[in-house]
């Protein structure tokens, strides 16, 4: 196979994060807005001079990319709309960044935002997939709870991972989360409280699952050149995979697809794990972080609990790790969700977080997770960021 | 009579606990899979060129692209992993948790999300079932392997009918058919039974029957009257969890030979005699957690036998009426069982060549279609053969059943 071009000649720049709430009267459209004046914001940009748009959202129904740049008063020469919900952030960074590289956009805001109305949950999931709705929901509508709940069952006998082991990495994440003014869930959680938090499908347990908000997040794909213009501190993507549907023949989901492309990540960065200053994973559920921590190559697969139990996590820590608190502690705001670890690990090499910052930050890992449609999830991506100084 | 549970009474104006029924929303290929389940058939997709079995439904073979048949499969499987499920957004399933449900892998090939009987655990053997929920879609429902299970497992029996202690109205309990339904109910530990009887000259005859069996009750019933079915129902004082409607009148002539008298008769109590009787019972049966409709129809309802022109027809159109019955009752959570024979050994088929079916046979099909959540059973060689027949061409059967 051919090999996979370097994404020269590209600059993120520009995270944002508006801020999130648990619930919202306004819609995704409305979140969408405060995304693009944010950017404004922080670049001194209008909406002609945003050539390219790449749209992720659950609630803009019936609009989808299209709507939103009518909506927003957009006139892009290059539209993109994500449906990929946790992968949806490195995927449009992905995408955006060919588009920047071969010339077909100059300057890409990636916008991804969520609207959580009073049953805005109840909805997504009544609908969200064809397997779903004709296997799934029909047995105890347990929602994403009881399919990872299946997972986390199979993984914790398959590789002898414990509940404390899934509870050290809840527990770092909302350490990380307090530093930061905009996370959802800033209260102090031990290890004991985690072990004794009520079961919502055995064995995934309450502070084990996110908590659904309203929420945007954004950032702009460009050239060097127009980030140095612009005076916006910029990262470079050393490398980046994605990959769909992976291992179809696996009874149940234990490894993901960043198994099948890790290698070739590494090898396009020229760097090692012990390079990651900074590991920002999709976490919809713990079991999902230990997965990527495995597949992308910190740990032999198999070995993740001893892995877990030898590191430690917080901001400052051997491998900080969702350091705004990840999805489990600043909150799940639909496909920003997907977006926030993009975010986060930017700002952090950027040296511009939202709350503490990781000592010496240069290069990031982030990693997407997206989109259960039956029994797993099905789209996976991952991308090392390093500081452009 | 097996003690029953003694009623509370009741007040008329209580707030009634609501009864909720599982989502609904399915693809047609799941529709297809349920329409087979509603058999008693555990059916899987089969691609037609690599033989690749596949789960969920799909509308092609992910190995090759090529078209995919429903075929029956293999029952085992093994279960793979275990939940409890104890929040849930959705109405029917938070009336019953904490609901158990796992990953098994079928020996057919595929994995797949499945109820679990509650005696299984991971690594288990289990024996598949294609059931039908509350709502009458297809679902997977894991039981231990070897046979006997522990049937009162609360989630097993939210998928089935139970007989046992139940309140049955059997509309016609004088015909020979009838008899045998209410011996069989009996047999099957039902609690309280109410036979119908249409005709007075004939309900002594049946009254005597019942009258030294314990937990029968004979009452007049005829379908042609009204008020005879709200006398009957108000009569049962308490729950009705099964009706089985075994009424029909049944006489030989084709059209142009035949009696207008018998065909004008056959229809009364057939057709509109069933739609009383439906919408007369519906109101209690849907009340109850578990309960079901059962109607003994006739193979004639799906081709005509021209020698029974006037019986075939209302055969044919409660047929009609039973499916769109069917359809009200799905979200009421209530069963609505078509229980299929062909020509049966009775009064009514006096005339007619063997092979005939023992009405003990028929009522025995009954049972097991309401305790095994059918929807449709055929009950004997005649009225499969006769179903196989019609699957297969239509337009050759009705000409071949009367060449």
């Amino acid at each position: 196979m051919r090999d996979r071009r370097a994404y020269d000649d590209v600059a993120l720049c520009a995270p944002i994060t508006v801020p999130y709430q648990r619930l919202s009267t306004q819609s995704a459209h409305w979140w969408a807005g405060k995304a693009m004046r944010a950017l404004a914001d922080a670049t001194g940009l209008g909406p002609s001079e945003f050539d390219g748009f790449c749209f992720a959202s659950f609630s803009a129904a019936p609009d989808t990319a299209v709507g939103m740049v009518q909506h927003l008063g957009l006139s892009p020469r290059w539209l993109d709309h994500i449906p990929t919900g946790g992968a949806s952030g490195v995927m449009a960074l992905r995408r955006a960044a060919r588009a920047v590289q071969c010339g077909d956009a100059e300057i890409v805001a990636c916008v991804a935002a969520d609207t959580n109305q009073l049953d805005s949950h109840r909805r997504l999931l009544t609908a969200f997939s064809r397997f779903s709705q004709d296997a799934v929901y029909p047995y105890g509508f347990g929602g994403p709870n009881a399919t990872f709940a299946l997972i986390t069952d199979q993984y914790m006998r398959t590789y002898g991972v414990e509940r404390a082991d899934f509870g050290k990495l809840c527990v770092a994440q909302r350490s990380n989360a307090r530093s930061n003014p905009l996370a959802l869930l800033r209260d102090p959680l031990t290890l004991d409280q985690y072990l004794r938090a009520r079961a919502i499908s055995d064995p995934v347990h309450l502070f084990d699952c996110v908590m659904p908000c309203a929420g945007a997040e954004a950032f702009i794909v460009t050239t060097p050149e127009v980030a140095r213009r612009l005076n916006l501190p910029h990262a470079r993507i050393m490398a980046t995979i994605e990959r769909h549907n992976a291992y179809p023949e696996d009874a149940t989901q234990l490894r993901g697809g960043w198994a099948v492309d890790a290698d070739e990540l590494w090898s396009m960065a020229g760097i090692g794990a012990s390079d990651i200053d900074t590991l920002q994973v999709y976490d919809d559920y713990p079991v999902i972080v230990a997965m990527q921590i495995e597949d992308l190559g910190f740990c032999p697969k198999g070995r993740v609990a001893e892995f877990i139990r030898a590191t430690s996590f917080e901001i400052g820590g051997d491998l900080p790790l969702n350091t705004n608190g990840g999805q489990l502690s600043a909150g799940q705001a639909g496909a920003a969700g997907g977006f926030q670890n993009v975010t986060e690990g930017l700002r952090q090499v950027l040296r511009m977080p939202l709350g503490a910052q990781v000592p010496a930050a240069e290069i990031a890992l982030v990693s997407g997770f997206g989109l259960v449609a039956y029994d797993r999830g099905i789209c996976s991506a991952a991308a090392i960021l390093g500081a452009c100084r | 009579m097996t003690a029953k549970p003694r009623r509370e009474p009741r007040d008329p104006l209580a707030r009634r606990q609501e009864k909720h029924v599982p989502p609904g929303a399915r693809s047609r290929a799941m529709q297809a899979m349920s329409a087979r389940a509603a058999t008693g058939r555990f059916v899987l997709q089969t691609c037609v060129n690599c033989q690749t079995v596949t789960y969920p439904p799909r509308d092609v073979c992910p190995k090759c692209w090529n078209e995919l048949v429903w075929a029956d499969q293999v029952r085992g499987a093994t279960v793979l992993s275990e939940t409890t499920i104890r929040v849930t957004t959705d109405l029917y399933f938070r009336d019953h948790l904490p609901w158990r449900m796992g990953k098994v892998a079928l020996d057919a090939g595929p994995v797949a999300l499945a109820h679990l009987h509650q005696d299984l655990k991971p690594g288990d053997p289990a024996e598949m079932h294609l059931l039908l929920d509350k709502r009458g879609n297809a679902a997977l429902f894991a039981t231990p392997s070897g046979g006997a299970f522990d049937m009162s497992d609360p989630q097993w029996r939210e998928f089935v009918v139970s007989v046992r202690d139940s309140t049955v109205l059997v509309s016609d309990g004088s015909s020979a058919v009838g008899r045998a339904i209410v011996s069989a109910l009996r047999a099957a530990g039902a609690g309280s039974i109410i036979a119908g009887s249409p005709q007075p000259s004939r309900a002594p005859q049946s009254s005597d029957a019942f009258a030294s069996i314990e937990g029968v009750r004979s009452v007049r019933l005829d379908l042609t009257d009204a008020r005879s079915i709200t006398e009957c129902l108000t009569g049962i004082g308490g729950p009705l969890d099964i009706v089985v409607n075994t009424a029909r009148f049944m006489r030989s002539g084709g059209i142009t030979a035949g009696r207008l008298l018998d065909q004008k008769r056959a229809l009364e109590i057939g057709v509109v005699g069933f739609m009383r009787l439906a919408q007369a019972s519906a109101p209690l049966l849907r009340t109850r957690r578990a309960s079901a409709f059962v109607d003994i129809l006739s193979i004639h309802a799906l081709a005509a036998e021209a020698g029974f022109a006037g019986y075939s027809a209302a055969e044919a159109a409660r047929l009609s009426l039973v499916q769109s019955f069917r359809h009200e009752m799905r979200a009421e959570g209530v069963r609505v069982v078509s229980v299929f024979a062909g020509p049966i050994d009775d009064e009514d088929h006096q005339s007619v060549p063997l092979p005939k079916l023992a009405p003990a046979r028929l009522a025995q099909g009954v049972i097991e279609a309401i305790e095994k959540g059918r929807e449709q059973l055929c009950v004997g060689d005649a009225a499969q053969d006769a179903m196989d027949r019609w699957f297969d061409d239509p337009a050759l059967y009705i000409r071949e059943k009367n060449a």
